[in-house]
């Protein structure tokens, strides 16, 4: 395993502990809205589409299609060293359902929008797993 | 919507009068002087006294944390410092873009709240930022910070810019529709050649299409030449109801149409289609209320934050189609000053500096004043818009030169 590089962390609470502390039992969660069923991101009290209040986490199954992407050459976080992927990926779940991450694992020849990725985490202090996308065959 | 509900701010808001402070890098003078200089020399162009102004509108108002010299102004400081008596006052960062401060100020005089508005922006941004490189935003906070809100979902990717998320709408822009890297440096050229003819521009040495090709790579497509340059400086305008503007020293450029809408998430993630964000709602506003067309259109000041924002203005007013802007800027002549649609003829921000916004709106009013001087678009020039803003933000303006 290569050394995790420094990174600026979320401020955790109630509201988004099932996002980024669902890696550790290896889940990717989004809060659900139990009336229509649409995953609502960011985490938010109410279901956008129904306007219900009954929203709970659920996990997806960490697949997803890189929407695009970027390889990032400046240093805009002392100690986060260029070269590194940034990405939007789109959740398999739900159209539209994004999340901008880091693409890991992966050589510039192999990256493509369109292609098919899947989460991994890396454990990071405080309980927080930061949600990162590699190819999926790899 | 029947038409006329829709029309009622047309030509009932005019900008009567503009002023610029000195333009540069590292000026290391006080941003409030910078300020003072714009404001004073706007309202003199109007033709107005200090007396006569009854309104301040800004982006994005003082007090703003954690961007260095982002603000180099808010209301209170320049109402103070201008001893100004004011019925209405606006300043604010939560705008369809920063020219929506001056939509605000249009609503101001339109609906009787104000006659004479002073609308203003200061950015010591190059003074504040010092030597080093251009940083990320809110990443200042040492070891122990920990990112709320949304920056949250961006801040622990290292994705701390504009510059970031910017490059991945225009990598999903060269996926759907071939856009390249050749076509894209178009903006910065264009830029570059018209920077050569404005005395006040930073930049203004020659720039060649492999100079952009070889330059420092930011955040893949961007290169250096693709990211707006940090400057200090100040710009002023008078915005004026249009009865009071016939009182003023010029002819009024009446405020024909404003586009504000943003119909998509306000994300810059979210967003149904990232090729297009904001503009695309701002434009199609902007175009229901009024008999102009795109064609009519004889000078373009759009946002060039970054390069790729000034094309998917382009194609959101309809100067292109969608998703046509590679090949319509291809060569750079159709964006010429004696082209199709001169584009950002003082030299953008990338070569003429960061003034967020209001260096365009202020080029726009300068060239229908036909005040254009070396860089002037042939043929007096009566129609302009100018738009700012990229991302979930996104405002426009169309003027008409009044008589
Ligand atoms: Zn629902």
């Amino acid at each position: 395993m290569t050394e995790k590089p420094f990174r600026l962390l979320p401020e955790v609470g109630a509201e988004n502990a099932h996002f980024w502390q669902g890696g550790a039992e290896g889940e990717l969660r989004f809060l659900r809205c139990q009336a229509c069923r649409t995953y609502v991101h960011p985490p938010a009290p109410v279901c956008p589409e129904c306007l219900s209040r009954e929203l709970s986490p659920e996990a997806v199954s960490g697949l997803a299609r890189l929407y695009t992407y970027t390889l990032n050459h400046h240093s805009w976080v002392p100690g986060f060293d260029p070269p590194y992927w940034v990405a939007i990926v789109e959740i398999d779940e739900q159209p539209g359902l994004r999340l901008t991450t880091n693409l890991v694992g992966c050589s510039p020849a192999d990256v493509k929008i369109g292609m098919r990725v899947r989460v991994c985490f890396e454990e990071r202090e405080d309980g927080i797993y930061i949600p990162l996308f590699e190819p999926e065959n790899s | 919507m029947a038409k006329n509900a829709n029309r009622k701010l047309a030509r009932q808001a005019a900008i009567t009068g503009i002023g610029q402070s000195a333009v540069g890098r590292r000026l290391n003078v006080d941003p409030l002087g910078l300020t003072a200089d714009a404001c004073l020399e706007a309202i003199a162009d109007a033709g107005l006294c200090r007396d006569d102004i009854d309104g301040i509108s800004t982006y994005p108002g003082g007090g703003i944390p954690g961007a260095p010299g982002f603000s180099g102004a808010g209301i209170s400081d320049v109402q103070d410092m201008l001893r100004l008596k004011v019925d209405w006052f606006c300043g604010g960062l939560e705008l369809p873009g920063q020219l929506g401060s001056v939509i605000n100020a249009c609503m101001a005089v339109a609906t009787g709240m104000a006659r004479h508005v002073l609308c203003f922006r200061t950015v010591w941004e190059s003074t504040a930022q010092g030597t080093g490189p251009r940083g990320g935003i809110g990443t200042g906070g040492g070891g122990r910070f920990r990112a709320g809100g949304f920056m949250q979902w961006t801040l622990p990717y290292g994705a701390a810019s504009a510059a970031v998320w910017i490059a991945m709408m225009a990598r999903r822009h060269f996926h759907e529709f071939g856009t390249t890297r050749e076509q894209m440096a178009q903006i910065a050229l264009n830029a570059r050649r018209n920077a050569g003819l404005n005395p006040k521009a930073i930049y203004r040495e020659p720039m060649a299409l492999d100079d952009y090709l070889e330059a420092r790579m930011i955040s893949d497509p961007f290169c250096l030449y693709d990211c707006d340059a940090p400057v200090d400086g100040s710009t002023a305008l008078i915005v004026s109801a249009v009865d009071a503007a016939r009182d003023c020293r010029k002819p009024p450029l009446l405020v024909e149409a404003v586009g504000s809408a943003l119909r998509g998430r306000p994300s810059w993630d979210q967003f149904d289609d990232l090729t297009t964000m904001a503009l695309r709602d701002a434009s199609a506003m902007l175009w229901e209320r009024t008999d102009l067309k795109p064609a009519d259109v004889q000078v373009a000041e759009l946002y060039d934050g970054f390069s790729f924002i000034a094309m998917a203005w382009l194609e959101a007013l309809g100067f292109c189609g969608k998703g046509e802007s590679g090949p319509f800027i291809e060569g750079g002549n159709a964006i010429a000053l004696d082209g199709e649609i001169p584009l950002n003829t003082q030299g953008g921000q990338l070569s003429a500096g960061r003034l967020h916004g209001f260096g365009l709106l202020h080029e726009a009013a300068l060239q229908l004043w036909g005040e254009g001087e070396q860089r002037q678009v042939p043929g007096g020039p009566e129609v302009a818009v100018a738009a700012a803003g990229g991302g979930p933000l996104g405002g426009c303006l169309l003027l008409r030169r009044g008589d």
